[in-house]
């Protein structure tokens, strides 16, 4: 399956099909840096993902010091 | 999963507060969540105007949206800091966000109206772009309320953000930055009050929040933060997290209950040393602000007034 990661953005290919929590541990993403969208819906660690899904793995720390 | 409210399928797990929530369940758990800080922390009297500093990002976007859900008056302000495509895009998406609400929008642009840009401003001066960006930021938020007649600043500082700046001003022992680190600061002589509504929120309660409304936020992070200190600071507060659920809220609000009042006479001492800038009368411990003399540095002259742009909705 693709898989696009943002922030930076970047496609990587996982082989499938998966949870989302499997998949994140197979990229080495701490679940709780990330959101995980699902054919445009957010989507929990359990969800099952199809090779034909559109999956995104959003990055969500941003931040300066001030 | 299944939401821990109504049981229909959860969108998002929240593990320190061990439960998962639908959609609707969870836009009503941000509503609580910010409602409660508000109150818990006095930052808001019900149906009050505020002014939120927006920059395009997740948090700001949020922030003022959840704020017009909860009855406030809250109206925004978006500082442009000259840092080519990033400030242009940030632009684009909090104009876009205020007209498709119809909230109102105020505008300040550094290079334009205040004469110089972050990149070189923090060059002239020697800082840190996130150093002369905060300065800056703190600067003008706190001069547009005070002319706009804004009570308090609403910033959207969230709960990862203030348990990595209490991380690295607890590695410093920093007492000053301590005393001041709480989630509303009251006014005073030449201060707003400025308050951070979102504290009991996390990075990814605000990026679902976004999502859920079709919220389109800036994703990019700010090239000038790359590799800062309190990016690490997060990282490391979010391993400990995996491991134990809720240690980043234990931190702050154990803090904040249980160990700020320590240090409260640093900010007395602090608040009775201050005068007015010589320049521009903001209070400052010396006899010319930090943000004026960076101004003067960075473009030559300092302490005309700044040019505030509205858009009516």
């Amino acid at each position: 399956m693709k898989v696009r990661l943002r922030n930076p953005t970047r496609d990587v290919e996982i082989s499938g099909p998966k949870t989302v929590g499997a998949l994140l541990e197979a990229l080495a993403i701490v679940p709780e840096s990330v959101i995980v969208i699902l054919n445009d819906e957010l989507v929990t660690r359990d969800a099952r993902i199809a090779d034909s899904d559109d999956i995104e793995v959003r990055a969500v720390t941003s931040g300066g010091s001030a | 999963m299944k939401c821990r409210r109504c049981a229909a399928p959860a969108i998002i797990e929240l593990r320190r507060h061990n439960a998962a929530f639908c959609s609707t369940c969870f836009v009503n758990h941000c509503h609580e969540q910010t409602r409660r800080a508000i109150h818990d922390y006095r930052m808001l009297e019900p149906g009050q105007r505020v002014l939120v500093a927006v920059s395009g990002g997740k948090d700001s976007l949020a922030l003022w949206h959840l704020l017009h859900e909860l009855g406030y008056r809250a109206d925004g302000l978006y500082l442009g800091l000259g840092i080519a495509e990033y400030s242009d895009e940030s632009a684009a998406r909090v104009r876009d966000f205020a007209a498709r609400f119809g909230f109102q929008l105020h505008e300040i642009d550094l290079p334009t109206d205040v004469g110089f840009d972050i990149p070189g401003g923090a060059r002239v001066a020697r800082r840190a772009p996130c150093s002369a960006c905060g300065l800056s930021k703190r600067h003008l938020f706190n001069q547009a309320a005070l002319r706009l007649g804004y009570p308090a600043i609403a910033t959207g500082h969230n709960l990862d953000d203030e348990a990595a700046v209490l991380l690295g001003n607890t590695l410093r022992w920093d007492e000053a930055y301590l005393a001041r680190q709480y989630p509303v600061l009251p006014e005073s002589s030449g201060f707003a009050r400025k308050v951070k509504p979102l504290v009991r929120l996390g990075e990814r309660e605000m990026a679902a929040y976004c999502v859920v409304h079709r919220i389109d936020y800036i994703l990019d992070e700010c090239p000038m933060a790359a590799g800062n200190r309190h990016l690490h600071y997060k990282e490391l507060l979010n391993s400990l997290e995996a491991s134990s659920p809720g240690a980043k809220a234990a931190f702050l609000f154990n803090f904040l209950d249980r160990a700020r009042g320590r240090f409260a006479d640093v900010v007395l001492e602090e608040r009775a040393a201050l005068a007015a800038c010589a320049v521009c009368g903001a209070p400052t411990p010396g006899d010319v602000c930090a943000f004026c003399r960076l101004q003067e540095r960075a473009s030559g002259s300092s302490g005309e007034p700044v040019i505030l742009r509205s858009r009516t909705p």
